[in-house]
């Protein structure tokens, strides 16, 4: 595998962390299985590329995705919660819907982004190639997120969230409302997902409508993988688990397409993603010495 | 004072399953008052207590704390003047968070929460004194996980996290039932202490008459979801087991199986 290959792979590795700490917030902490990811991400990428193509401010344009994700993020909640729609079923909702409602932000099946002005385009005019900036660039963002979303899951707040999960009975009799938990930490969660989708088409070059299909896999995979390898304990090595695991991931996939004798290719990539995950439920149990 | 007039609950009503679990209980609760409340099973001991919480909204009737109405309060809101500790020593407790990230939830209990981080130097160094005094060694072992402690230790926390902040009654919902003789009795003392020491105002369900007389200030018996017998002062001090368990059958009107009450 070639330097840029590998660094091509740490960079998309480094956008799903996001994805990954998305999909952490919603599965593991609120304890809601979310597959409006796979709606919300091309929903992040549709809306900040249709602003970046009408000369709307880059920066401007991914918080306005992000934003447009937590009320992705909202509307499943507001469908469990409020209309009583069981959560699995509900996000398939909010996924199918936002299908369409991509396809009506960007008015066709894709925005191409190139040449126009992205939070990325700064890197252009550095020393170093863009191949070995955008990533460095995504790193330190990940990093920072990671830090903020730690921080606030250990605030007062963030506890309250991870109570609403862990024992939403419990969580109610400590006064915590956990309705009003649920909104939001579904809202962050897919907000977070919104702003991976945002900087995969900026890096990218495109928004696509399909570009969605398999994210919460691939977010999972992350998240199941990260926890299988570092068995955490704490929320920063949950998180930093998230991170871990979606870098793995991406680079296990560039090694596995790599792999001339493997004899793969790029449409088997659905196909290791479900063995890696498959792999990664599995091995803790390994480890604890049970047959499967 | 806590008053609940006229309360009735009844599950499934319009149903043939319908089922009146409270038929019109009226109920004043002084402050400090230590309540024990006995009876069979479907007796409705469970079903006050949940009215009393909000777990469970009532069909009829008022229930209010110091004068305001809550009887449509939620459990969240109602949590600002109510705490409890569950029967099931996993239910009133994270499993997967830490002692003291249990601790720190339940000292917020009914508060505003903020975004400043939830543990906090000053905050361990009070969880530490208190665990201390719990006698358990707990005080050492902050970080561990709850799902590390036994069902003893749970209990015994879930009482002092109910303490963390001020509460116009605690709750306490069979909350020795699911322990060993041993340490249903350490628990046991250790709620006579808690409400002594904070003068508390408390309700305890208890399926064992023996604790029924032993703590408290007053005695409810319920059956059929009404109030049968409310016995305080010297009229209870008076009473011994066999007593209790006289006028339970009277109250009843046919004898008590064993298996119904615990009469150790």
């Amino acid at each position: 595998m070639s330097l840029i290959a590998l660094l091509g792979a740490l960079e998309i590795g480094l956008v799903f962390a996001l994805v990954a700490l998305g999909v952490y917030l919603s599965f593991r902490v609120l304890q809601f299985p979310d597959l409006t990811v796979d709606g919300s991400f091309p929903l992040g990428a549709a809306v900040a590329a249709i602003l970046i193509v009408n000369h709307v401010n880059p920066w401007l344009a991914t918080a306005t995705a992000a934003l447009a994700g937590a009320l992705a993020g909202l509307t499943t909640a507001w469908l469990n919660l409020r209309l009583g729609i069981l959560n699995l079923l509900a996000s398939i909702l909010t996924m199918i819907a936002l299908y369409s409602i991509n396809l009506r932000i960007m008015g066709r099946p894709n925005v191409a982004l190139l040449g126009e002005n992205t939070v990325l385009s700064p890197l252009q005019d550095l020393a170093l190639p863009v191949y070995v900036t955008t990533p460095l660039a995504f790193a330190l963002a990940v990093l920072l997120i990671k830090a903020l979303l730690d921080r606030f899951l250990n605030s007062e707040l963030g506890l309250a969230l991870r109570a609403t999960g862990a024992n939403p009975r419990m969580a109610r009799a400590q006064g915590i409302h956990t309705g009003q938990a649920t909104y939001l930490g579904m809202a962050l969660s897919n907000a977070l997902v919104a702003l991976a989708g945002a900087l995969f088409a900026q890096s990218q070059g495109s928004a696509d409508v399909t570009m969605g299909v398999g994210v919460i896999v691939v977010g999972l995979a992350a998240v199941i993988g990260g926890e299988a390898l570092l068995n955490p304990r704490t929320v920063a090595w949950a998180t930093a688990a998230c991170v871990f695991g979606s870098l793995l991931y991406r680079l296990i996939v560039a090694l596995a397409l790599n792999a001339d004798f493997l004899g793969l290719q790029a449409q088997d990539l659905n196909l290791i993603t479900a063995a890696l995950v498959a792999a990664a439920l599995v091995l803790p149990r390994l480890r604890a010495g049970k047959t499967p | 004072m806590i008053e609940m007039r006229h309360v009735r609950v009844t599950f499934n009503a319009g149903t043939p399953l319908e089922n009146p679990a409270l038929r019109g209980i009226d109920l004043d609760i002084p402050a400090g008052q230590f309540l024990t409340v006995i009876g069979g099973n479907g007796a409705g001991k469970s079903t006050l207590l949940n009215a009393l919480s909000g777990e469970i909204n009532v069909s009829a009737g008022r229930i209010s704390f110091d004068g305001q109405d809550v009887t449509r309060w939620p459990v969240a809101q109602r949590a600002r003047w109510v705490a409890r500790v569950f029967q099931d020593p996993l239910a009133g407790t994270c499993a997967e968070l830490t002692i003291e990230e249990n601790l720190a939830l339940a000292a917020a209990r009914g508060q505003w929460r903020s975004l400043r981080p939830a543990l906090t130097a000053a905050a361990r160094a009070t969880f530490r004194d208190s665990l201390a005094r719990l006698g358990l060694g707990l005080e050492n072992r902050l970080q561990d996980r709850m799902s590390l402690l036994s069902g003893g230790q749970r209990q015994a926390l879930s009482l002092l996290m109910a303490t963390l902040q001020p509460m116009k009654i605690l709750l306490l919902d069979e909350h020795t039932a699911a322990l060993d003789p041993k340490t249903a009795a350490f628990v046991l003392e250790l709620t006579r202490r808690i409400v002594a020491e904070r003068q508390l105002t408390a309700l305890m369900v208890t399926h064992s008459l023996r604790h029924a007389l032993d703590v408290g200030t007053r005695t409810l018996m319920l059956h059929q979801g009404r109030i049968v017998l409310d016995i305080a002062g010297a009229e209870r001090a008076r009473l011994d087991v066999p007593d209790l368990l006289r006028l339970f059958e009277v109250a009843q009107g046919e004898p008590v199986t064993d298996d119904e009450l615990l009469l150790g």
